[in-house]
């Protein structure tokens, strides 16, 4: 653990990513009833990097987002995004949820989700254009969907409909992507595809979060880790952070010993 | 037929029958697919205490002082609606049984403690509205509709419930894109900015103040049906939001002038001497009409079955 990182454990300060880091977050706590889902989390992105967020189920990962979002009331804690409040970024921030939250019996094409991507651009008592459509057909050309555009969404394979929702953000062309597990119940070639575009968005110099789940990904896909459970465990790059130690911690009695074991991580 | 007794008897409570049925399908539409489809049912159950409650306050049944107890009794509703919900843990649609059932069997209690025998308030008006009673006295025929002075003689239902209509089409012009985001993805809605809980509140809002207006014309029984069964319908003939819509306006006006025709014609045809009630008559068509639409709608199937194989 390098010394910054020893600097935020300590609390006092967490901007170590700058200033002007695209996730600065101090403090978060949400809570559903009594029980707080998120307790005190620190965590800090630095820009150009792409961040797993590893914890086990109920850890509060994807409140997590929500919390930094808005989407869900916080209890308390400081978020900065790109060094203002979250409303004042909002339009520099893609949010892509989790495919299951939504009902994809909703009556609407492809082209339709992708479009709602364009919202801020269309702008408000307006409808979209010529314009709009050409920019959502090049999202849904870079994720493999352009054939689909006119398919109700519900007609889509589990790995289809990531793939819409990761066009719906493309079409955002956002700074900072945050992702809601976009690896969940999805074919490998979409897996294969979807890591391809985030790396690609990161090597453009942009933000990529994602709530992921397989541990036996993360060295590949990610440079840096957020291990939470309720609060919390360890934050930074994979090569340090990414340790059975903080597995051990993050995932308790849950994660066999030997499961971590076949991880084969550099640093255990 | 269709002479001056028809603009005279038929023509205004067709016209309001129509009205009504778009008035209330239009934000079923968006209620049946954020699986709110019972608010319309609650609201216009708790429309009855609301009504007998403005009259004990005011001791009159002009329509202003109904429909605005009906409109509290609305918001009551949909305000107890989310502490039932929130405090007992229980889901939206146990919530809404709950509250409306609670407050429509109050509503009936109060109709029969208080003195409201000598007026006409009673249960059956509150069902089934009074759609025949709608008559245009002054009309002599279609040259009428020309005639201003003839016009203001109208039912005032009429006016009331064109303007509400005009109200909610605006209401879902202006604001489609966002209702169309937030009923589809409420999460990625609120994260770009639009305010979901208001648009939400503002859309039972709307469809209270539809079930307020129509219910005061022609009952509950027709705003409830009216706010599931076309746009239901209509969801089963296209994968479109926007010709779902389209959809649920072409059923609701097929419903309001087959069910009123039907109800005023239709027994005499079979030889009955009696008219059966016109409001009982275009819900069934509406159900009807439903019904046909599950067997032989093109998009009746589940397409998340087709999803699942891929």
């Amino acid at each position: 653990m390098n010394s910054a990182e020893l600097i935020a454990e300590s609390g006092r300060i967490v901007d170590v990513a700058g200033k002007d880091a695209p996730l600065t977050v101090r403090g978060l706590t949400v809570s559903y009833g009594h029980k707080p889902a998120v307790f005190s989390v620190d965590a800090s992105i630095p820009a150009g990097s792409m961040t797993a967020i590893i914890g086990p189920n109920g850890a509060g990962k994807s409140t997590f987002l929500k919390g930094v979002l808005g989407v869900v009331p916080r209890l308390s804690g400081e978020v900065r995004i790109f060094g203002h409040p979250f409303a004042q970024s909002r339009k520099r921030v893609a949010y892509v949820p989790q495919r299951a939250s939504v009902d994809w019996d909703f009556p609407a094409r492809v082209i339709d989700v992708v479009l709602m991507g364009l919202y801020v651009d269309i702008g408000l008592f307006r409808l979209w254009g010529t314009r709009h459509r050409q920019q959502a057909m090049a999202c849904l050309d870079r994720v493999g969907m352009a054939d689909f555009a006119d398919r109700q969404i519900g007609q889509l394979s589990g790995g289809q409909q990531q793939r819409v929702f990761l066009a719906r953000a493309l079409a955002q062309n956002a700074d900072f992507y945050l992702l809601d597990e976009p690896f969940a119940g999805v074919d490998a070639a979409t897996e294969r595809a979807i890591v391809d575009v985030l790396k690609s968005l990161r090597d453009e110099g942009r933000t990529v979060v994602c709530v992921h789940h397989d541990l036996s990904t993360v060295t590949d896909y990610f440079d840096r880790v957020l291990l939470i459970n309720v609060r919390r465990i360890a934050e930074g790059p994979t090569l340090t952070t990414f340790t059975p130690e903080n597995l051990q911690e993050t995932y308790g009695g849950r994660l066999a010993a030997t499961h971590i074991d076949e991880l084969r991580l550099s640093a255990g | 037929m269709m002479g001056a007794e028809f603009v005279q008897l038929s023509l205004p409570p067709i016209v309001i029958g129509i009205l009504a049925a778009i008035a209330c399908a239009l934000p079923g539409n968006f209620l049946l697919l954020r699986r709110q489809a019972l608010i319309g049912d609650a609201i216009s159950h708790v429309v009855l205490p609301g009504i007998v409650a403005a009259f004990l306050v005011t001791g009159t049944i002009a329509a202003w002082p109904m429909m605005i107890g009906a409109a509290v009794a609305a918001i009551v509703a949909v305000v107890l609606i989310e502490i039932v919900k929130r405090l007992g843990r229980v889901e939206p649609g146990a919530a809404m049984g709950l509250v409306f059932t609670t407050l429509f069997a109050a509503g009936v209690l109060f109709l029969e403690r208080s003195d409201t025998s000598s007026v006409h308030i009673d249960v059956e008006h509150a069902l089934l509205g009074n759609l025949e009673s709608l008559i245009w006295f002054d009309a002599e025929g279609w040259h009428s509709l020309l005639d201003p002075v003839a016009l203001a003689t109208l039912p005032p239902q009429l006016s009331r419930l064109a303007i509400t209509l005009a109200a909610m089409i605006v209401f879902l012009t202006l604001f489609w894109k966002e209702l169309k985001i937030s009923t589809f993805d409420a999460a990625f809605a609120g994260a770009i900015g639009i305010h979901t809980r208001l648009l939400g509140f503002a859309l039972v809002v709307a469809t209270a103040i539809a079930a307020v207006a129509a219910f005061d014309a022609v009952g509950s029984i027709i705003v409830i049906a009216m706010f599931v069964c076309p746009p239901a319908a209509a969801r089963l003939m296209t994968n479109r939001l926007d010709h779902q819509v389209g959809w649920s306006v072409i059923f609701a006006t097929i419903s309001a002038i087959l069910g009123y025709v039907l109800a005023g014609y239709g027994p005499g045809w079979f030889g009955s001497p009696y008219a059966v009630s016109a409001a009982g008559m275009i819900a069934t068509i509406a159900g009807i009409i439903l019904g046909l639409a599950c067997l032989f709608g093109p998009q009746r199937k589940r397409t998340s079955q087709s999803a699942a194989g891929a």
